[in-house]
């Protein structure tokens, strides 16, 4: 298997068009760039079409016209841009149309910093825009895995016919590693999208529309807008463990922060201390409930959240605990990225951890 | 006994579907709906269009289009039309957007995809007002004009002065037709027709980015019975908005040197 060293933001450009992705509209901002940069030159080499938008929110909204044509698209920017596609992400969820939208995060709120971080987890996995939707997210910590991650995207889009993000940072978008792209899709082979608005030629006219101004319709799509939620979360939780067969103390950490992590607990077993790791891959769905059932071995004494934001994840891990056991926060914002070192300093000292102001 | 066969001479345009339109006694939706689906039909298009509906009055515009058609946010509706035809360049791609959507919230979607030359076809309907959400002043509502949100009428001092579209359109390259007409007389209802059929023409024939402005009239919120809305629609808003074609052909311009 060819394997090719490829730098974060790149290699999803690659995989996308390994994926049948032909239209991407993009708009600079940093720590993203390389990724419009590659697909502006790299789409027209498989006759695919590059479109700088005059503003995310445009590009979004190029991207739901792609979409609703029937065609597989994505758009990508990092935090403050992502705020600007958030209405389209709403609007994209009520008319069910798939997409694949990557976030390299950097900090917030406001213009932040461009470091990476991961302060954008609520606005990801809790809707993000208004109203009553989910989009899927991914959150790859590898550059293989972002490759992997990418091209399964679309597939997810096009099964639950709706949104999905990829949930990387700074980091993941600007390191190099080598990765392998082995399936390359041709997108005429795809199944044809029946609902699309080609034209109607044949048959009745099709509608791509978020608008029910009926309150009893509108209840009905919100209910089944809700059970493919929870289809998801049957069918998709996804998550990674390592060590954590006889763990006392289970570290919670997705992306960068779970590499980070990773050498953190080959810091404690080194020491003699029964620490494992718990990486979620996906986060909405969120992988609760093998969480849950990890944290309720009964060596288990604590879970420890590592983040790069101020206490975001560590919600959602509460929620799936319930309780359980107790639960701590270090907490890595503004784009200090921690060194394995200080994190495990700081997981070891009991209560010493940076708690955010939940907890 | 001879059978006499009758010659259809007038009917409902085929690219309308036989809903009722929801808008007000004496608005001009209706016939601006009714010239869009004419110059559809009768280029043969309605197999072949998508049609984009906007945020405002006609938000339900995909109930009376009998063609493919997608539902944008407020304001977007360019960018959405320009995905759809990125995607699909042989399909006819139109958008049917009021004042409050393309001129205020919208500006930079409309700017923008006719500084890109996008083949689309804009549909731009001015009645001087924010009319869905109760007749609150656009930027169109014209200097003195009284809105609910202007009650002693605009005060350009304070609100400000109107935005002339296509003229702002015009100092584009771009674009490669631009129009403005009225619908306050049958005469006019006519060379409206033409313009929008010229502007369909322009994106068959692959020309570019062509917009229509429809001055229409709002009686509900300009508080005039039918009658005296078309009388004010020609003596005030057309005075301030000048009928005629602003754009005519694409525009040749020449690249400079790659450095």
């Amino acid at each position: 298997m060819e394997r090719k060293l490829m730098k974060g933001n790149e290699a999803v450009g690659e995989a996308a068009i390994a994926a049948g992705c032909r239209y991407f509209f993009g708009y600079p901002i940093t720590p993203q760039n390389e990724l419009p940069e590659y697909m502006a030159r790299r789409l027209p080499e498989v006759g695919g079409t590059y479109l700088q938008a005059e503003s995310e929110v445009s590009a979004i909204n190029m991207v739901y016209g792609a979409a609703g044509a029937g065609a597989r698209v994505m758009t990508s920017s990092s935090s403050p841009g992502i705020s600007l596609k958030q209405e389209g992400l709403s609007y994209l969820a009520g008319a069910e149309l798939p997409c694949v939208v990557v976030n390299m995060m950097r900090g917030g709120p406001g213009l932040g910093g461009i470091q990476p971080a991961q302060s954008d987890y609520f606005q990801a996995t809790k809707g993000g825009g208004h109203g009553d939707y989910h989009l899927l997210v991914l959150a790859p910590a590898y550059v293989q895995e972002l490759v992997d991650l990418v091209q399964e995207a679309f597939d997810l889009a096009d099964k639950y016919r709706n949104p999905v993000m990829i949930l990387g940072d700074g980091v993941l978008g600007q390191m190099m590693e080598p990765v392998a792209i082995t399936k390359y899709i041709d997108p005429r082979d795809l199944p044809k999208k029946e609902w699309a608005t080609t034209g109607a030629s044949g048959r009745r006219p099709n509608l791509i529309n978020s608008l029910y101004i009926d309150p009893v319709e509108l209840a009905a799509h919100n209910r089944k807008l809700a059970a493919k939620y929870q289809r998801m979360c049957r069918e998709e939780q996804r998550f990674q463990e390592y060590c954590l067969e006889d763990a006392e103390t289970i570290l919670v950490a997705y992306g960068v922060m779970a590499r980070i992590c990773r050498s953190v607990v080959d810091m404690a077993r080194h020491s003699g201390l029964k620490w494992g790791l718990f990486r979620p891959i996906s986060l909405y769905p969120f992988p609760g409930d093998a969480l849950y059932d990890r944290a309720k071995e009964a060596g288990v004494r604590r879970v420890v959240t590592a983040e790069l934001s101020c206490g975001q994840l560590i919600e959602d891990v509460r929620l799936a605990l319930d309780g359980l056991v107790p639960t701590e926060l270090l907490a890595y914002p503004g784009g200090l990225v921690p060194s394995p070192a200080e994190v495990f300093r700081q997981a070891k000292s009991e209560r010493g951890a940076l708690n955010g102001c939940s907890a | 006994m001879a059978v006499q066969h009758e010659k259809r001479v007038f009917g409902y345009p085929s690219s309308l579907t036989d809903a009722p339109f929801h808008y007000c006694p004496g608005c001009t939706h209706g016939i601006a709906h009714r010239l869009v689906a004419e110059a559809i039909d009768d280029l043969r298009l309605k197999e072949h269009t998508v049609g984009v509906a906007s945020v405002g009055c006609s938000v339900f515009t995909y109930n009376y289009f009998n063609c493919d058609m997608q539902q944008a946010s407020h304001g977007r509706a360019p960018a959405v039309a320009t995905g759809i035809k990125r995607v699909s360049p042989e399909t006819i791609v139109f958008t049917y957007q009021g004042d409050g959507d393309l001129a205020s919230i919208g500006t930079a979607e409309i700017i923008h995809a006719a500084a890109r030359g996008e083949n689309i076809t804009v549909i731009f309907i001015n009645n001087t007002n924010f009319g869905m959400t109760g007749g609150q002043m656009a930027p169109t509502t014209l200097p003195g004009q009284k809105t609910t949100t202007t009650p002693l009428g605009r005060d350009v001092k304070k609100a400000g002065y109107p935005l002339r579209v296509c003229e702002l359109l015009s100092a584009l390259d771009g674009p490669a037709y631009l129009a403005r007409v009225s619908l306050h007389s049958p005469k006019e209802v006519l060379r409206a027709k033409k313009a929008i059929r010229k502007a369909f023409e322009t994106q068959v024939a692959g020309a570019g980015f062509s917009l229509v402005e429809v001055l229409s009239t709002c009686p509900t919120n300009w508080g005039l019975p039918p009658k005296k809305a078309l009388e004010y629609l020609r003596d005030e808003v057309a005075k301030y908005y000048p009928l005629g074609e602003f754009r005519d052909g694409p525009r040749e311009v020449e690249a400079c040197s790659t450095r």
